[in-house]
């Protein structure tokens, strides 16, 4: 492998850290949104984040990533930056299951707490954000750490349908020029577990602050 | 003498189960009342009425000025909240607050109380309550009744007419019981009106100005200290025999 190649690597590396780094943070934002949707006290508000999140779960990324390309096009649009539609599909699809994780962290906390809350005065938001969220963080930890490294994988479908340069495609296309499959894709596997490491060290660590503050 | 609690012809149902079957309840200030009966009976959802914790099918409540009636829920709770505080068998302390930051907590998001003002008013009641060197521990680092003193610390710093307590001692060993219960006798001594739904007979009887007999949903009879050493109904009877 010469230095041109390690590279080309490289590069495809960068592009998935950055379509999972853009993920995390837009799909963090839109799937807390959902989250909230799903608990609230309106009908219409739950019933509306349940549709979207039965939607988007049963749709496969390789569509989404195919509606958020070529989708815009019927609006009128020449053409989408392969970025924008990458990050789009990944966040949508992503908001979806990270939704549903963190209601069921929402919920778990005891409706005790809820109770006492409410008994001391405070508005909704305020136990939702002061007491309810606070502890539904450190159960929310472990599955959500899991979805982000499902996140960073994900990412290899943006090249299939959008054409964007990222790990598993870039050693794709080394291996059809070389044939030499397990030196590439072995490549990019350990790039992957490098990129997927730094969470579950960041996991572990979190969970260990939260348990600190308990006790 | 005026009165801060009043429940008339109070019904509930929980779907087909009829818990309260009218119940009519007034409590005067600095009134101590203790609501004793068996499990079923509807004590504690006589006590979660008098704070809206539960919502009546028929029937009105007054609480400390407040008056609200069957069916429908009210939106602004806040005041009410402010005036009654509530204790819980279960304490329901927030784990991942202090102790100091469990008290603030309410005085600062609800009556918007600067942070000082707030850790003053934290410190009287944790003196009250005994526990001033407690104030940077989280609740798991306490006992239950330990906790328990911080959970009725939490209410008194909202400043509230009335205190409930529900069943407040149930979960505590018999030495912890006596802490928290030297407490609620030491508040009962400064003047708080206060109904507690309780098991401890004993205290009931040196506490209490007034003992409520609940059986099957209704009051099935009331009065001093003296109920319990004289029943006058066999089902009252029956109880305290139990007990002892």
């Amino acid at each position: 492998m010469n230095s041109d190649q390690i590279n080309y690597l490289l590069q495809g590396a960068y592009g998935t850290l950055l379509l999972s780094v853009l993920t995390f943070v837009f799909a963090s934002m839109l799937g807390l949104v959902i989250a909230l949707m799903r608990v609230s006290d309106n009908t219409l508000v739950r019933q509306t984040a349940f549709g979207y999140i039965n939607i988007i779960q049963g749709t496969p990324l390789l569509v989404l990533m195919g509606v958020c390309f070529y989708g815009p096009s019927i609006l009128g649009y020449s053409s989408v930056p392969a970025l924008f539609a990458a990050v789009l599909a990944l966040t949508v699809q992503s908001s979806a299951f990270l939704g549903e994780i963190w209601r069921g962290c929402i919920e778990s906390v005891p409706q005790n707490q809820w109770e006492a809350a409410e008994c001391l005065g405070l508005n909704r938001v305020q136990r939702m954000f002061k007491v309810i969220l606070p502890q539904a963080l450190r159960i929310a930890t472990p599955p959500t750490v899991g979805f982000m490294v499902q996140i960073v994988k994900n990412t290899s479908f943006a090249s299939l349908v959008i054409g964007f340069a990222e790990l598993s495609y870039n050693a794709k296309i080394l291996n059809n020029a070389t044939f030499k499959p397990f030196l590439y894709f072995g490549v990019a596997a350990v790039l992957y577990f490098i990129i997927c490491y730094p969470l579950s060290w960041m996991s572990l660590r979190l969970e260990r602050k939260l348990t600190l503050a308990r006790s | 003498m005026t009165e801060v609690v009043r429940l008339s012809n109070v019904h509930k149902w929980f779907g087909d189960n009829h818990v309260l079957k009218g119940v009519d309840l007034t409590v005067q200030k600095g009134e101590i009342v203790a609501i004793i009966g068996q499990s079923g009976s509807g004590k504690s959802t006589a006590l979660r009425c008098m704070d809206h914790l539960e919502i009546v099918n028929e029937g009105e409540i007054s609480v400390c000025g407040h008056t609200f009636g069957a069916g429908a829920q009210r939106k602004d709770l806040k005041q009410l909240r402010q005036d009654v505080g509530i204790v819980f068998q279960s304490y329901n302390l927030f784990p991942h607050l202090t102790v100091e930051q469990n008290i603030t907590l309410a005085p600062r998001s609800v009556r918007k109380l600067p942070k000082a003002k707030a850790k003053e008013i934290a410190q009287q009641v944790l003196q009250e309550v005994g526990l001033a060197d407690k104030i940077d521990f989280y609740p798991e680092q306490l006992s239950g009744g330990q906790q328990q003193r911080v959970a009725i610390a939490r209410s008194l710093a909202m400043g509230p007419q009335l205190m409930l307590f529900d069943e407040v001692t149930s979960a505590l060993d018999p030495q912890l019981t006596g802490e928290v219960l030297r407490v609620i006798e030491k508040l009962a001594a400064e003047g708080m009106t206060m109904v507690l739904v309780t098991h401890e007979m004993g205290f009931a009887m040196k506490v209490a100005h007034r003992i409520i007999f609940m059986h099957q949903g209704k009051i099935h009879e009331q009065g001093s200290a003296d109920i319990l050493r004289n029943p006058t109904t066999p089902e009252l009877r029956q109880f305290v025999s139990n007990g002892l």
